[in-house]
């Protein structure tokens, strides 16, 4: 069994970039990524941001290559997957158990929804090629043949959790020794389904999001995709660039309080992180910084805060919600964010986050603001909380 | 360590739910689609939510609910799901509702509950349930991802008495957009015939399959789970079952009976045909989908027909494929493929 997991490579996209280089830039410039919706054929063009990357599907196509379905959210996974692995660049790939463990929310529901138009006038219409490939497993099925992943793969769909639970289900497959590579985030792609049913909601900020911020009014949606490569120790002695770091830490809890809203305690969100610090080992003390979940929610930043305040009051590592960048991406958020923890570890990087002005009269910490580098980053805590009151924390730690 | 089964419950279009004879009782449907068998939900579920859920959330509910009871256990120590295609009902709603009303004042209801993991988290509300909770969503090996982190939970000594389970419905939607992509006969047929058409195409399924799991021995458990493994696109099917049955220090000689996931399409089966007529010549050989139909997680239905064999010592007349070429079925290989991608193996024991 090995007793440590790695991260070997990431990859990422998101409305800031198209690759990790172009995310460190974005965040460097302080530059969102949130805009009129431009690609999205939707009402509330023109009335609600998003954080939309600001490639079209047949953009990502001529970097892609051809896929077998071409749903955005197949396309999204395939670039951020695809750079992961070529980054860890693994000696001898092929000798090795290799997987592929992604999350999603939506599957193909961009395609289905064109599919549905259709058939809604006549079920006996609509193209069957936009609807064959609606499951959220076809996402990652489609990916891992283009990665040539074979061994193993799974889906995981947790709402606004999936993929920290993602990564999370790959390390222990690796621990469990079912395998020695996991390639393993999550990917979710803007759609008129999710956008229209956070509407339903009235959490979505017309303006561009203010996490942490005492006049937060709301989320701004995003798409995108990230992903980690973990390896075993094994593995991890082969590799010719030296491992990111480690994934030492990780806990899923329920917060078992609502379907949607968030116990005013934070119930779910402290024993995530509560139990990710004991699982690695560490005191509160030891986390260098926490890349919240921090959605922009009236009810999210406040449960999440009471649940910081609760474990770690009074000393307060850096927090910050990189969603002041990249918008909500839900399924995929978890695994963008890890990548960014990992980068947080291996540049000594904090995020600002954008946007905030005033603190939470409950709280007695803020966000950090501004673009920190250089920083002494030995463990990032990353949080992800999702419907159901599915609360995931990961720690990755420097080796 | 050891994983055993200490109790389920499975929601079909038999009666497989609650205090039933074990399949004595077969309920014999005409066309492709079979409907599942609603219990009594207000056993299970308060009365003003039974208005809100949808069907996969008040089977999925029940299902986990009447486990539990049958394990004797209130509080799990972890919910983990599979479902392929999660909440089509809510999801359709929605999705009608934004078409027909030009995303104009939408109600949140059929949102709110349209994600995948909306079982796990009623379950986990219901039972004020704070443990590790998890929805697999991998096509037809959904319920075998969850039972996978299910027993490396097991492993791992992180929890006990595992709840974990497989659910999927079928609405219309579903139903005629499958039927226009070939998974169903085009010519009537009856579940009890299913096997004697020889031609294309299946009958659809749904349902709702649940297990606790532990690794404590005890008189009451149902089985043991001595292991179970999936794999995809494999090209050595009888080498991957023999490596199998050799992990767990077996060989093919070893098992009582085969339960294969034979749903009569002609692509389907051959595989089947295949396997059984080179490693298992002399087993005695079951198969269940028509009974229960096909769907993504039908490996719970086997799942389930396997511990309640292995506990009651009989083995239904109405599975039987084959002769009973032992006495009693004490070690039980369930072999299901979906669409010849995903194969799982599943090996059953009495205790």
């Amino acid at each position: 069994m090995s007793q440590s997991v790695y991260v070997a490579g990431v990859g990422v996209i998101s409305a800031i970039g198209n690759n990790v280089t172009e995310h460190l830039a974005a965040f460097e410039r302080g530059e969102a990524g949130m805009a009129e919706i431009t690609l999205l054929n939707t009402i509330h063009r023109h009335k609600l941001p998003v954080a939309e990357v600001k490639l079209t599907d047949e953009e990502l196509i001529a970097v892609t290559g051809p896929t077998t379905h071409n749903s955005r959210t197949a396309l999204l996974s395939l670039v951020a997957a695809r750079e992961a692995l070529n980054d860890a660049a693994i000696p001898n790939l092929k000798e090795l158990r290799t997987g592929f463990v992604s999350a999603n929310s939506v599957g193909g529901m961009d395609k289905s929804e064109d599919f549905f138009v259709e058939f809604l006038a006549d079920n006996s219409k609509g193209k069957l090629k936009n609807v064959f490939d609606h499951e959220c497993g076809s996402m990652t099925e489609i990916v891992a043949d283009q990665l040539g992943i074979t061994d193993f793969m799974t889906t995981i769909s947790t709402a606004c959790s999936s993929s920290a639970n993602a990564i999370f289900y790959a390390a222990r497959l690796i621990k469990n020794n079912m395998l020695d590579v996991a390639v393993a985030g999550g990917v979710d792609a803007l759609t008129k389904f999710t956008l229209n049913g956070f509407n339903t909601l009235m959490i979505l900020d017309k303006e561009f999001c203010k996490p942490f911020d005492e006049h937060r009014e709301g989320l701004n949606l995003g798409e995108g995709a990230g992903y980690v490569v973990l390896v075993s120790d094994k593995v991890a002695k082969t590799l010719t660039n030296p491992a990111y770091c480690k994934l030492s830490g990780y806990n899923n809890s329920n917060d078992a309080y609502h379907q949607t809203a968030s116990s005013p305690e934070g119930t779910g969100s402290y024993m995530a992180m509560k139990g990710a610090l004991a699982k690695s080992g560490l005191q509160p003390a030891d986390i260098s910084y926490i890349n919240l979940h921090g959605t922009g929610t009236q009810n999210n930043d406040s449960a999440e805060g009471t649940a910081v305040k609760r474990l770690f009051d009074p000393n307060y590592p850096p927090v910050s919600s990189t969603k002041s960048f990249t918008g909500h991406t839900l399924g995929a958020s978890g695994g963008i964010e890890a990548v960014f923890s990992v980068l947080s570890i291996k540049h000594g990087l904090i995020y600002p986050n954008l946007r905030f002005k005033t603190r939470i009269s409950d709280l007695p910490f803020e966000p950090e603001t501004k673009y920190l580098k250089g920083q002494d980053i030995k463990h990032v805590m990353s949080n992800s909380f999702g419907f159901g009151g599915n609360c995931t924390s990961l720690i990755f730690s420097a080796v | 360590m050891k994983v055993y089964i200490r109790s389920s419950a499975c929601i079909s279009a038999q009666n497989t739910f609650g205090n039933q004879g074990f399949l004595t009782d077969v309920v014999e449907y005409e066309g492709t689609r079979l409907r599942a068998i609603e219990p009594d939900y207000k056993k299970f579920i308060d009365p003003k939510q039974i208005r809100r859920m949808s069907h996969v959330i008040k089977m999925g509910v029940s299902a986990a609910k009447e486990c539990l009871i049958n394990g004797n256990v209130e509080m799990p120590g972890a919910i983990i799901t599979g479902t392929a295609f999660g909440c089509m009902e809510d999801t359709v709603t929605f999705l009608t509702r934004i078409i027909e009303q030009e995303e104009e004042l939408l109600p949140p209801t059929a949102f709110i509950q349209s994600t995948h993991n909306t079982v796990a988290a009623q379950i986990a509300l219901m039972l004020q349930c704070h443990a590790y909770n998890n929805t697999f969503v991998h096509k037809g090996m959904s319920f075998e991802s969850a039972l996978l982190d299910a027993t490396m939970l097991l492993i791992e000594q992180e929890a006990d008495n595992i709840l974990v389970g497989g659910t999927e419905e079928m609405v219309d939607t579903s139903f005629t957009v499958l039927t226009r992509l070939g998974l169903y006969k085009r010519e009537p047929v009856t579940n009890l015939s299913l096997y004697d058409h020889n031609t294309k195409g299946t009958i659809g399924g749904e349902g709702a399959g649940f297990f606790l799991l532990t690794d404590k021995a005890s008189a009451d458990n149902q089985a043991e789970l001595l292991g179970h493994t999936f794999f995809y696109k494999p090209t050595d099917v009888e080498k991957r079952i023999t490596a199998f049955l050799y992990e767990h220090s077996l060989t093919a000689a070893d098992i009582d009976l085969v339960i294969t996931g034979k749903n009569g399409d002609t692509r389907n089966d051959a595989v089947y045909t295949q396997v059984c007529d080179s490693l298992f010549k002399n087993t005695t050989l079951a198969a269940y989908k028509h009974l229960c139909g096909e769907y993504t997680v039908a490996s719970t239905f086997a799942l389930w027909l396997a511990a309640n064999i292995v506990k009651k010592g009989v083995v239904p007349k109405a599975v039987l494929q084959t002769p009973e070429f032992t006495a009693t079925s004490k070690k039980i290989l369930l072999y299901n493929h979906y669409q010849n991608k995903y194969h799982s193996l599943m090996l059953v024991s009495a205790i």
